[in-house]
């Protein structure tokens, strides 16, 4: 399945007060891919994602989304890029239809379009019921689902997100993973997944990258990856084992 | 600019469900409409049996009421305003994530300054229009006097600089609250420097006047010119004095200059006391114009910085 390139990183850099965060970083991201993003905390995932939305300039290198520069173009790359943001970062005195309706007019939707859509993407994601109630009284799930309703209403093609399962129980990092598979399958979003729940990645994602000190240390389809670390003929493995092996060399 | 409409949109809801913008504009107006109140008795009380003097209602805004004028209230305390609208304006985005969640959408980042700066800006409108109009409703009852149309052109002047002069303040609000992380430390920051210009420049424009005295005989006319040039061109860098003249000038018709002394020949002097009359509206402005020019060209000055610095800042260390 050899399709378009909709995220491509050539040699991406950036140092922050002399420390190396993305080291010569480059990888790919096809259309349609759940690519699961994986590495320990302060790997440099997330100042990858900024300088993929164009929120943070490389020091060298490049990026390319959807054969876009994000430096040169960020309005027409965050316009196609739905993020979502580790702390989420919801105004908590506005409700989530007050908070979708922000959304929805900065992205340019005007008028009637705007409420179809809002109750559509609620109810897709099971909050249909809370929706008059202000997000600061929301749940951490909740507001991962908020989340997704977001991606929903900006109709992105692409979306990042980084870490929408940290610090939620199992029900809800369940219903977020499958909301999340939904948005691949159903809406054809090419989706660059950063996660530490390596059980749900290796379910859904149909590539990884393992990222360690801002560099890529490994990147392919799963099975590869196995028979490269594990051996030829590892029938039954996890991606947990693959990542510590991976990590432990580092 | 797209979502210039939608964020100050956002931030006007915001400022009139907070309760800080609520008690300010309780406070300002009580006392602007206490200091209103004394003052429309007085001037009626020595008003009777008088002949009506021109331009009689604008006195309701310079005359001293319990302490002070409207006019030096407004100076005085009307940065506080400004000051209080912006302290937090971007810090506090910063702090609680929500401006990355800003800047992820399609906007341009100066956007976000310019939406904020233009709610702020409406606001500090409606704030001093409603309070001048009250105020003058307040004059027209406890006065019995109503105002001519040379008076209301007067009052309206008044208004649009007032709110140049608060929204530089907003500005400088805003300035501190991209440069520092913690919305306190930008707080005391606009408030150390609101002081800086209240208080201590004037003071500072004294001493170096002794200091520049030169060896000009003391007590003599040249060195108490001198000194007062000395203290003028030092009090032009604070904005409050470039307001207080302005608004002075503006409000009061008699005043025919904004330097506290001029020399004239003896010729100018006959002269000037022939044509002791008010000045038309036209000439006030005059006057006053380059006093307005600098006020908005700190203002823009304040902005250049606060897009430079906001510009470069890295998203990252949110």
């Amino acid at each position: 399945m050899e399709s378009r390139r909709v995220i491509e990183t050539n040699e991406l850099t950036k140092v922050y007060n002399g420390d190396v965060a993305v080291d010569h970083l480059s990888f790919a991201v096809s259309e349609g891919e759940i690519f699961g993003f994986l590495g320990p905390n302060g790997a440099g995932k997330t100042t990858t994602l900024l300088m993929l939305l164009g929120l943070t300039e490389p020091t060298s290198g490049s990026a390319r989304v959807l054969g876009l520069d994000p430096t040169r173009d960020p309005i027409k790359v965050k316009a196609t890029i739905g993020y979502l943001q580790e702390n989420m970062g919801f105004y908590a005195d506005l409700n989530a239809v007050q908070m979708l309706r922000f959304v929805a007019e900065l992205n340019g939707l005007t008028g009637s379009e705007i409420d179809g859509r809002i109750e559509d993407a609620l109810r897709n994601v099971g909050l249909a019921k809370e929706s008059k109630k202000k997000i600061g009284a929301y749940s951490r799930g909740m507001r991962q689902r908020l989340g997704v309703a977001e991606l929903l209403i900006k109709d992105s093609k692409v979306a990042f997100l980084d870490e929408p399962t940290l610090g939620l129980d199992p029900d809800a990092t369940n219903r977020i993973m499958e909301l999340i598979e939904g948005l691949g399958r159903d809406k054809k979003m090419t989706i660059l997944l950063s996660s530490h729940m390596l059980h749900q990645v290796q379910k859904m994602c149909n590539r990884v990258g393992i990222m360690i000190k801002g560099q890529m240390v490994a990147q392919g389809p799963m099975d590869q990856l196995a028979k490269e670390k594990l051996g030829i003929g590892q029938e039954k493995y996890s991606l947990e084992e693959i990542y510590m092996k991976y990590f432990q060399e580092a | 600019m797209h979502g210039i409409k939608v964020i100050s949109k956002k931030e006007l809801a915001d400022h009139f469900s907070s309760y800080r913008f609520v008690i300010i504009f309780a406070l300002i107006a009580m006392i602007s409409l206490i200091t209103a109140y004394i003052v429309g008795l007085n001037i009626r009380q020595q008003l009777e049996g008088v002949a009506k003097p021109r331009f009689i209602f604008l006195m309701l805004f310079t005359a001293p009421g319990a302490m002070f004028s409207l006019v030096q209230f407004v100076a005085f305390f009307g940065p506080l305003v400004g000051l209080i609208l912006g302290f937090d304006t971007i810090n506090r985005e910063r702090n609680e994530g929500t401006l990355s969640k800003l800047l992820s959408q399609p906007i341009y980042r100066d956007v976000v300054i310019n939406a904020k700066f233009l709610a702020g800006v409406i606001m500090i409108s409606i704030m001093l229009v409603s309070i001048v109009l009250v105020i003058t409703g307040l004059g027209l009852l406890v006065m019995g006097i109503v105002p001519g149309m040379e008076e209301i052109w007067r009052i309206i002047f008044y208004l649009i600089i007032s709110i140049i002069y608060i929204s530089f303040w907003l500005g400088v609000a805003i300035l501190f609250s991209i440069l520092f992380r913690s919305t306190a430390t930008s707080a005391l920051a606009s408030l150390a420097v609101w002081i800086f210009f209240s208080f201590f420049v004037s003071i500072g424009a004294n001493i170096a006047a002794n200091a520049l005295a030169g060896d000009l005989p003391p007590d003599s006319p040249e060195a108490e010119l001198q000194q007062v040039k000395i203290i003028r061109a030092f009090k032009l860098i604070s904005p409050m004095e470039l307001y207080t003249d302005s608004t002075a000038t503006i409000i009061d018709p008699l005043r025919k200059s904004n330097r506290s002394i001029i020399s004239v020949g003896p010729l100018e002097n006959i002269s000037m006391s022939r044509f002791s009359g008010p000045l038309p509206l036209s000439q006030s402005i005059l006057i006053v114009i380059p006093h307005i020019i600098s006020l908005v060209a700190i203002t823009i000055i304040c902005f250049a910085v606060s897009y430079t610095v906001f510009m470069r800042q890295e998203i990252r260390s949110l």
